[in-house]
């Protein structure tokens, strides 16, 4: 259909960004008192910044010790997803080719977890923890994300194989290759698309996660990003500047892979979950 | 050449240390007095006919009922209009896309400090310094101390931020409507919302039955930004289950008692889902 940019378009994009100003009204006001001392912010807090000061980024970093924080949101988040690709990737193969018997029982099995809220074996699980004395440590929370995070990765996983051809897996076996051999170089290179959705949307998920992190690892030298920034607000509540300057920080990482990343994470977002 | 059975034995290891025992163990507590420390006995349903006759419990599944449908409806309208306005030839369109989506990728935690500020009842900060500064000066309130609007507080906040993430599942349903059929139909001598209602929006089941779930699925199971924004207050206002279940575990030490209402949130969860992919599956029809 051929298209003329004609005076109803206009106004609708008129009207589209007008929603958009309105809807950014938060980030700008979370943007502006960062950039204010204590004696802007008292003067005029919303008006905007004529004189930025850069200085409560520095407090902030120093005082959440932001680094620390960063490093174990990272190591946390990579190295869970990792294990959920590959720990999900084997058994979704073995589902997806097996449909009756075990196969289809596993798959009703890890289905179950999606639909379950994890609060219901919250206490358990942490008494567990507690006991095997992984109450903060990095290897709690792994294998945390990784058990809850796989019925979901498994579900995507074995939509994806299921349509998958078992073609490509006989040759490499009837050409002598072992099944681990046939899965890893052959298999797995062609479940890219769905290895990337199955990382964005587990590692968004895991970077952001609150709940279980402040459990396991609150007021340990653990501690994740949004866990140190819940106890940096409540420790500087007043002190809307250097809060203010720690949600920014807080943000920025994800935000801005999201900015690089943006056509993958949003084609993550609108197609995986459609099963 | 079937895979080895092997290959699904890590993952059936992790799932049963992390989820299925605990989940079952948890069930099993449900119906008992435990506190965690000492002996436990089995006391049948006493913890549920409890939460039915807590004040702050029961108002707590009215709360979490309210907030989900409110969440479901205004997410989801608003995801659709944004949907439709975006899914145009305006210029601006792939800048707005990622602006409308940018916050769902951000941790809800400091979604809820942010809003925290943005609900400020004083009237120069946040939202009502806005309303003061564009002449609504009288609609200013206490958007998280008045209990008659705490809750409503929440659901906006909540709504703002993944309101964008509805819109780009209701975008990838409005793609896949064929361009063809909208000619055929304007042909057809079809209007503007004649079009949308007997073609683009049977066409967008699916993208419907995604985003009715899973904001569902995330209403009534939704704690992070009660807990961070208003802790369940002023009061009892805007507890919700999933509040009151923590405090009874983490706060008095009920374990019993906190399980017993985590299973009614499962219970729920579980009946709602079922409920909602009957009624939603069967609306579902192709392009093809």
């Amino acid at each position: 259909m051929s298209f003329r940019y004609g005076l109803r378009t206009f106004a609708l994009e008129l009207l589209m960004i007008a929603v958009a100003l309105a809807f950014l009204f938060p980030v700008y006001a979370l943007v502006t008192l960062s950039l204010k001392d204590p004696q802007q912010i008292a003067a005029s807090p919303l008006s905007p910044p004529t004189s930025p000061t850069f200085g409560n980024f520095g407090d902030a970093w120093e005082r959440a010790s932001f680094g620390s924080a960063l490093l174990n949101s990272t190591l946390i988040t990579v190295t869970s997803v990792v294990l959920l690709i590959a720990v999900g990737s084997f058994a979704a193969y073995f589902i997806a080719r097996r449909r009756t018997g075990l196969g289809y029982g596993m798959y009703v099995l890890f289905l179950l977890g999606i639909v379950l809220p994890f609060q219901l074996g919250m206490i358990p699980l942490f008494k567990l923890v507690d006991d095997a004395g992984l109450l903060g440590t990095y290897q709690g929370m792994v294998i945390f994300y990784t058990g809850i995070q796989l019925p979901f990765t498994i579900f995507l996983y074995t939509g994806f194989i299921r349509a998958l051809p078992s073609e490509y897996a006989d040759a490499a076996l009837i050409d002598g290759a072992g099944h681990m051999r046939a899965f890893t170089q052959v298999v797995f290179p062609l479940l890219r698309p769905i290895t990337g959705t199955v990382l964005i949307l587990n590692a968004v998920f895991i970077w952001n996660d609150f709940f279980t992190p402040l459990l396991y690892l609150g007021g340990s030298a653990k501690e994740t990003i949004p866990v140190r920034i819940f106890s940096f607000v409540g420790q500087y509540v007043s002190e809307y500047g250097l809060v203010f300057a720690g949600l920014v920080l807080a943000a920025l990482p994800i935000l801005a892979i999201f900015l690089v990343l943006q056509k993958y994470v949003i084609k993550g977002f609108s197609s995986g979950l459609k099963g | 050449m079937l895979p080895p059975w092997w290959f699904a034995v890590p993952a059936l290891l992790v799932y049963a240390v992390v989820v299925l025992y605990p989940t079952g163990t948890g069930i099993v507590y449900a119906f008992t007095d435990w506190t965690g420390i000492g002996d436990w006995s089995f006391v049948g349903f006493d913890n549920f006919t409890k939460l039915w006759d807590d004040d702050a419990a029961r108002g707590s599944v009215v709360n979490t009922l309210l907030l989900t449908i409110a969440i479901v409806v205004v997410q989801n309208g608003v995801g659709l209009l944004l949907a439709l306005g975006v899914h145009t030839h305006i210029k601006s369109r792939a800048l707005l896309r990622v602006i409308f989506f940018a916050p769902a990728v951000v941790s809800p935690v400091m979604v809820a400090f942010l809003w925290k500020y943005v609900y400020n009842p004083k009237p120069g900060e946040g939202l009502n310094g806005l309303l003061g500064a564009i002449g609504l000066g009288s609609w200013r309130q206490d958007w998280l101390g008045d209990p008659d609007l705490a809750l409503w507080s929440v659901a906006f906040m909540v709504v703002w931020q993944f309101a964008g993430y509805s819109m780009v599942i209701f975008l990838a349903g409005l793609e896949s409507v064929p361009d063809n059929l909208h000619e055929a139909a304007m042909i057809d001598g079809a209007g503007r919302w004649q079009r949308f209602r007997h073609v683009t929006w049977p066409l967008l089941a699916p993208a419907v039955t995604v985003n009715v779930m899973l904001s569902t699925i995330g209403g009534l199971k939704l704690f992070d930004q009660v807990y961070a924004a208003t802790n369940g207050g002023p009061g009892y206002a805007s507890e919700t289950l999933s509040t009151v279940l923590y405090k009874q575990a983490f706060v008095f030490g009920n374990y019993g008692y906190s399980t017993a209402i985590a299973l009614v949130l499962a219970l729920f969860v579980s009946a709602i889902s079922l409920v909602q992919v009957q009624i939603l599956r069967g609306r579902e029809v192709t392009a093809g």
